[in-house]
């Protein structure tokens, strides 16, 4: 008997709405099925099941919030005999839309407001809340302190964070999810860069002749070299392929590279082509256009998100010469391909122009270092130059 | 199929595609992913959907001649007049 839980779905997440149940109880599931579908900040996430078994029943009802480890669903191995049911937990019922809250109101108690100039009185664990939530000053002295000689507490700063206004301009649910993890990533994680010219020559005259009598259906993209590239320099130098956590690089037995990927109306997301290091050329393609598909379309798996080991960001060709991604985390390394163009090389001593682009490494210092990184980002401009349809 | 046939289908595979795009808003003869914020496996994907639609080829070696609308819409129109006979 095991049970299905709230999947995290990145650093960021906390929670997630389940909002499709695709399996009924008495379904059988194998391994791999989609069972459930939860909204998430980043859009609607589909999750797989990770055993064979029977769907005994499901703990969530469909419209509830439940934080992530929260059991989902109860799937029963094949030959176990389903649960009594009286020992079944009642289902976290969809939350009934309630009327909103009345505000609390103000307190009565008079309390010394701290005069204009006068020293603010604010204790320690107070202080720093109002620097997390980006308290100013000004906002502070209108706070009334509930504390000794009218000194502020973490309950004031609290209810003010309550009764604030919403934080001015639209910060849509993808933005906030985006600024989480940037912002967990720069805070934690010392970035060293590094960058090289790659000549694309080979890479544009491999694309031109494989193309040639492919139907567009069948036809590869500069991005999808990349990509292979940079999943086998990932394969030669595995430091920069895997996860950083608790304070400990745990480098991944497979890698799942991740896209980076602009959405159209704003926003961004890295899903992962799962077990990229096994696919050759034409299936790394077809996973690649499957997946954007799924998540221009708005829908994509739970592990796609939760299960990248390295990131992949490419500009395109509209883009500009050079980009430095951000890692990531727990990822430890994000490599940037600039936008291709024409520029000029030197070959056999003499000028002339090719097409190029920058590749860049971003990774992290506390795993690697910027000689293995430099091999690393060489390890890539080796595979472009030796490209062949294996 | 007529002209305005074929710029109907391009107008629907392009609303597929970039929804958020007024295709009566762009310059016609401007560069399609610029005007259409489009990149190149959209491209891909449009290529794909007009060639089914068509039973045209569109080979890569074409896609200059496909680069703005109104040169999209006179490739398809010459392809599909020749392939009608």
């Amino acid at each position: 008997m095991g049970e299905f839980r709230m999947p995290s779905l990145g650093a960021d997440m906390e929670a997630g709405t389940l909002v499709e149940w695709l399996k009924a109880p008495g379904d059988r599931v194998a391994r791999g099925d989609i069972i459930a579908v939860v909204e998430t900040q980043k859009g609607a996430i589909e999750i797989e099941v990770f055993e064979d078994g029977t769907l005994d029943r499901t703990l969530v009802e469909v419209g509830a919030k439940v934080p992530v480890g929260t059991p989902l669903a109860v799937i029963r191995a094949t030959g176990e005999a389903a649960a009594e049911v009286a020992k079944a937990p009642a289902p976290i019922p969809a939350p009934k839309p309630e009327a909103p809250k009345p505000k609390p109101a103000p307190r009565a108690e008079p309390s010394r407001a701290p005069e204009a100039g006068a020293r603010l009185r604010i204790t320690p664990a107070a202080f720093r809340a109002a620097e997390k939530l980006g308290l100013d000053p000004e906002r502070l002295r209108a706070i009334r302190g509930t504390g000794p000689d009218g000194a502020i507490t973490l309950g004031d700063i609290e209810a003010a964070a309550e009764a604030a206004p919403e934080a001015p301009g639209p910060m849509t649910e993808m933005r906030a999810a985006i600024a989480a993890a940037m912002a967990r990533s720069k805070r934690e994680i010392p970035h060293y860069y590094l960058a090289q010219s790659v000549d694309l020559t080979r890479a544009s005259d491999f694309l031109t002749a494989a193309n040639a009598g492919r139907a567009p259906e069948n036809r590869l993209l500069l991005g999808v070299m990349f990509l292979s590239s940079v999943v086998r320099a990932a394969q030669d130098y595995p430091e920069f392929n895997g996860h950083f956590i608790d304070g400990a690089f745990r480098p991944a037995p497979k890698i799942h590279a991740a896209m980076a990927v602009a959405l159209r109306g704003g926003g961004l997301v890295a899903p992962a082509i799962l077990d990229s290091g096994d696919c050759d050329l034409d299936t790394l393609m077809t996973r690649m256009r499957d997946t954007l598909g799924r998540v221009r379309a708005g829908r994509f798996r739970a592990r796609e998100l939760s299960e990248a080991t390295i990131t992949v960001t490419s500009l395109g060709e509209r883009g500009v010469e050079t980009l430095f991604g951000v890692i990531q985390p727990p990822q430890v390394a994000i490599v940037g391909f600039g936008s291709p163009a024409e520029r000029p090389v030197v070959q056999d001593g003499k000028l002339a122009a090719a097409l190029t682009t920058t590749v860049t490494l971003a990774a992290d210092h506390r795993v690697s270092d910027g000689h293995r990184g430099a091999l690393f980002l060489r390890a890539i401009d080796r595979h472009l130059q030796e490209v062949t349809a294996s | 199929m007529t002209k305005d046939d074929i710029e109907k289908l391009v107008r629907g595979e392009l609303a597929r595609i970039a929804p958020d795009i007024d295709p009566d808003a762009i310059d016609r003869d401007g560069d399609l992913r610029e005007e259409c914020d489009i990149d190149s496996l959209d491209f891909l994907n449009l290529v794909t959907a007009l060639g089914k639609a068509l039973s045209m080829p569109m080979p890569e070696a074409d896609y200059p001649a496909m680069r703005s609308l109104n040169g999209l819409v006179a490739y398809l129109s010459r392809g599909s007049a020749a392939s009608a006979g």
